[in-house]
């Protein structure tokens, strides 16, 4: 599963702040807080995080410039910008800003949770980057655009190439719906019916029909994960 | 600041006071045109009279020489309210005539002189008067003086210039009154004005501005702000109702969370059970969410505020990705999304936010628009002036044409729709969407069914026509 990780939440609401604290330690992550822009600004600079978790207004100094500082001294530290505001010039803004990830509030925590650990694998780098990516017995070409399991090969369309990818790009991690849209069809919204759903379990019945060990994971309440269960 | 201090800053009494100071330049300007030409009137009379006068006595000396001339001017001397003569010998002694002092130099030279004189019945007293008066020379070196007083000019000028002053107090006097009263008269009204503001400040928005009923420009401010705070009203009250409608409809799922929880409290059980019963209960949260995420878009596109970066697209592209993401949901209920669309147009557009549109109305036509034998839905973009229209239609119930208007309002969910699932928030978010990019969103008869058309401007007209 995700190794614990360094979590720093810059964040002025006490109430949220304490709620995400406690969150992230049970989910096996270690979380500090700092209430305010220049408090968060130095600790981020001197601890050595994981993630950031950065709310857009901040007393004292504001998450974009927060985030700008730290590029500026090169901190390269993934961010997560929170914002109350939302829409999308705000997430533009944020992106631009030297963000890594930006979610409007209010949001659900498994989408939070799911960001978080995708962007401290992007730190990592690694797998990502891989011209074959592998979940057990399942193997993806990138460059023949290849997919078979178990050597027997496996017919996918472009779109579902791009899904599996994603998928396999962060094996062993939650990746939400909203997320899927994002990075697949590069589309920023809430899809609001079971739109994906429909795509994945058609991914399902290709990559999994006819195994014993299911590959695909659909995590309630929160997407989906690909992983290989045997080991 | 005092009463009197409030009246003197009024734009009233400032405006009274310009007007007075240009009133009284004006004043002093024709009297004195007036004083000048009166001026001139009585020297040219004076003139022609000294003028005859010479003329007469340079012939009397020319018949009857100087004795003759000497004669005659004692003669008019004695009559009364008589001229000023003065006859002069080559040597310059005085030989007749009623004045015993002119000004030094006053009879070297012929032509008309204004001067000082001394006349014989001023002898006692030191008095000196004005005149005008003409030299002219007699053959043989003598000169003769033939000339008018001039106090009757002198009085005239007095009485001009106490008429100029008189006036312009008067001026004064009533042009500060005058514009005293104006300007309490306006402050007044202005006064109460404030007063009512100050009223509908406090709340009371139902309060309204006083009218005097003369239509003047106060009226008319006045009755445009009354206006002004109707529109007000009106839009405090639309307000309230979508905030109460608001509250409604989130009333509903949070009361059914909180009946979840509830009932798996009262309930108890395995944790198999609670498990269970916790899940249901992210997932109503979820969708709470999602509502006032929804509703928080709505609001910023309303506002303008969420355009975001926009940019040329070909409206097909996004057609196409929407149709991709929804076709295997289509394929489920046994449908399919009919494409007709035309490449290559361009629009100024968020992509993203047209593409939440389109999903919407495509989202929305495979939930209500399918029926047990129509089960196409068709998408198709064409060309219509400078406009591009993208219709996404379906052969269902389609929408009676009284609840056309307000089914795009937030949360409206028909009757028949309301035991699907969905928020009543996509129709709004829609338009929202389309007005935001200087479109409109029209709902049609596809009889049968429905037809939603996002009409939005195109590009290269905009240039063309723009």
């Amino acid at each position: 599963m995700i190794a614990p990780m360094r979590i720093l939440i810059i964040e002025d609401d006490p109430d949220s702040a304490a709620y995400l604290v406690k969150a992230f330690s049970e989910a096996g992550h270690v979380a500090d807080h700092a209430a305010n822009g220049l408090e968060g600004y130095a600790q981020a600079r001197d601890g050595a995080y994981d993630v950031l978790i950065v709310d857009r207004m901040l007393p004292k100094l504001d998450g974009l410039s927060l985030i700008g500082g730290l590029r500026e001294q090169k901190i390269d530290t993934p961010v997560l910008i929170l914002s109350a505001l939302g829409q999308v010039d705000d997430r533009v803004k944020g992106l631009r800003a030297g963000g890594d990830d930006y979610l409007t509030k209010p949001y659900a925590f498994s989408e939070l949770l799911a960001r978080v650990e995708v962007l401290q694998r992007r730190k990592g780098g690694g797998a990502a980057d891989a011209t074959v990516l592998r979940v057990g017995e399942l193997e993806l070409d990138r460059l023949s655009h290849k997919l078979t399991r178990e050597g027997k090969e496996i017919q996918i369309q472009p779109r579902e190439f791009r899904l599996l990818e994603y998928l396999m790009k962060h094996a062993g991690q939650v990746v939400t719906r909203t997320m899927l849209l994002e990075h697949v069809w590069d589309y920023h919204f809430d899809p609001q019916t079971n739109v994906i759903d429909v795509h994945m379990s058609r991914l399902r019945s290709k990559i999994d029909k006819g195994y014993d060990a299911p590959l695909l994971h659909t995590i309630r309440g929160s997407g989906y994960m690909i992983r290989d269960s045997a080991r | 600041m005092t009463a009197l201090g409030k009246l003197f800053r009024t734009t009233a009494f400032k405006l009274s006071l310009a007007y007075l100071v240009v009133f009284a330049i004006g004043a002093g300007l024709v009297l004195g045109r007036v004083a000048w030409n009166v001026k001139g009137l009585l020297d040219d009379q004076i003139n022609s009279t000294i003028e005859a006068e010479i003329k007469g006595l340079s012939e009397q000396y020319a018949q009857g020489g100087i004795r003759r001339l000497v004669f005659v001017v004692e003669q008019r001397i004695r009559q009364p309210g008589a001229s000023l003569y003065l006859v002069t010998s080559p040597n310059g002694q005085a030989i007749a005539g009623n004045v015993i002092e002119l000004q030094p130099g006053a009879l070297e030279q012929e032509g008309v002189i204004e001067t000082t004189y001394r006349r014989d019945d001023d002898r006692t007293t030191n008095h000196q008067h004005q005149a005008l008066a003409q030299v002219f020379l007699l053959p043989g070196g003598f000169r003769l003086l033939v000339g008018r007083d001039l106090g009757d000019r002198e009085n005239l000028r007095h009485v001009m210039t106490r008429a100029l002053f008189t006036s312009l107090a008067w001026l004064v006097l009533i042009g500060t009154l005058g514009g005293l009263f104006v300007a309490r008269r306006v402050l007044q009204r202005v006064d109460a004005i404030s007063a009512s503001a100050h009223e509908i400040m406090k709340g009371d928005l139902s309060r309204r501005l006083p009218l005097s009923g003369s239509h003047d420009e106060l009226d008319r401010l006045a009755f445009n702000l009354n206006a002004m705070l109707e529109r007000i009203d009106e839009l405090m009250t639309g307000l309230k109702e979508v905030s109460d409608n608001i509250a409604h409809d989130l009333k509903t799922p949070l009361t059914r969370l909180r009946n979840h929880a509830d009932e798996a409290l009262r309930e108890g059980g395995s944790p198999d059970v609670m498990q269970q019963a916790l899940e249901r209960v992210l997932d109503e949260a979820d969708g709470l969410i999602r509502i006032f995420n929804a509703l928080l878009t709505i609001a910023r596109l309303e506002a303008g505020q969420a355009g975001g970066e926009m940019k040329p697209c070909d409206p097909a592209d996004i057609l196409a990705d929407m149709v991709e993401l929804y076709e295997p949901l289509a394929e489920e209920d046994g449908a399919h999304i009919l494409v007709d669309a035309q490449a290559g147009l361009s629009i100024m557009a968020n992509r993203e936010l047209i593409g939440q549109a389109f999903a919407n109305l495509v989202d929305n036509a495979l939930k209500y628009g399918l029926t047990e034998t129509a089960r196409d839905i068709s998408a198709d973009i064409k060309r219509v002036g400078v406009m591009v229209e993208i219709s996404i239609a379906d052969h269902g119930a389609g929408i009676a044409v009284p609840d056309r208007a307000r089914v795009t309002d937030r949360f409206v969910r028909l009757e028949g729709s309301r035991s699907r699932p969905g928020s009543g928030l996509g129709l709004s978010m829609a338009q929202a969407i389309l007005k935001l990019h200087g479109g409109e969103l029209r709902i049609e008869d596809n009889a049968p069914g429905l037809r939603v058309v996002l009409a939005l401007p195109l590009i290269d007209a905009q240039v063309r026509h723009g």
